[in-house]
């Protein structure tokens, strides 16, 4: 086992199921990340525009002052520039067809006992790991 | 209003659980996707963490009638198991698996202004706004 840390992916996976919870008890959302950015960027009625984009913005203010309490955070600059790009649109196409992501059909769709979600989190998480080898292990690209 | 803030701090949270748990460094994620490399089961026990508080916490929440800020919930109502849900799926774990980024992630690196969250996060702007062009079509 390589760079295992448990304490610290427990108490930040719980950190994400309590923003979850919190998501959906106060403004009875489901915090599924690709689905809030895709409402966000095409939106089907206007009203449904701002709590989207503060959420959004929290995100982004996580970013921030996590590099104001840790240090800036050095980029990874292994994978070229054209994989980020495939990788992205693959990202962003795929979880509009499949209605989710790890936080939508992960954290949420298994906290709701939904069996479309697990059915999503096996496949997505099986083409994940066969795509890390084809990348890493079988095209020798560095990522 | 509050609803507003009440988003804005959930975001926040969520944000910050991501960098806490090290999903939000892309080569944590593929340690973790690498199985047949040095594996690093850490991102397992993310899941697990979130989903333990998701299935608890949504169960005191379902006992609400209304959530706290909003008039309803909305929720997903589907339950069938269809070729767009499997397909889906597995074209973004392609993704995954090649950059190391979900969207959260993604969006909260963002703020990084590193060249990558950068094409990551229009790329993945694009293949959603893609999907909406195609599926009208």
């Amino acid at each position: 086992m390589h760079d295992f840390t448990p304490i610290s992916a427990l108490i930040g996976g719980a950190m994400i199921g309590v923003a979850s919870v919190w998501l959906l008890a106060a403004n009875g959302r489901i915090a599924g990340v690709s689905g809030i950015l895709h409402g966000f960027v095409t939106p089907l009625a206007a009203p449904d525009v701002p709590w989207r984009a503060w959420f959004i913005a929290g995100l982004l203010a996580a970013g921030l002052a996590w590099q104001g309490f840790a240090g800036p955070v050095i980029a990874r600059e292994s994978l070229p520039l054209g994989w980020v790009a495939a990788a992205g649109l693959l990202v962003g196409f795929g979880t509009r067809m499949g209605g989710g992501c790890t936080s939508g059909h992960g954290v949420c769709g298994l906290g709701r006992l939904s069996a479309r979600s697990l059915v999503a989190v096996i496949v997505f998480m099986g083409t994940g790991m066969i795509a890390t080898y084809g990348v890493r292990h079988a095209l020798g690209v560095a990522s | 209003m509050s609803a507003l803030w009440s988003a804005l701090g959930a975001g926040f949270v969520f944000g910050l659980g991501l960098w806490v748990s090290g999903m939000a460094n892309p080569k944590k994620v593929l340690g973790f996707l690498d199985v047949t490399g040095q594996w690093d089961a850490s991102l397992m026990l993310v899941m697990g963490g979130a989903v333990v508080v998701t299935v608890v916490g949504f169960r005191l929440v379902s006992s609400l009638n209304t959530p706290v800020f909003e008039s309803k919930f909305e929720l997903p109502s589907r339950k069938d198991i269809d070729i767009p849900l499997v397909a889906g799926a597995g074209i973004f774990g392609i993704g995954w698996g090649i950059g190391g980024y979900c969207p959260g992630p993604a969006l909260t690196a963002f703020s990084t202004l590193s060249a990558e969250a950068i094409v990551f996060v229009a790329a993945m702007i694009a293949g959603g706004v893609l999907h909406k062009l195609v599926t009208r079509a």
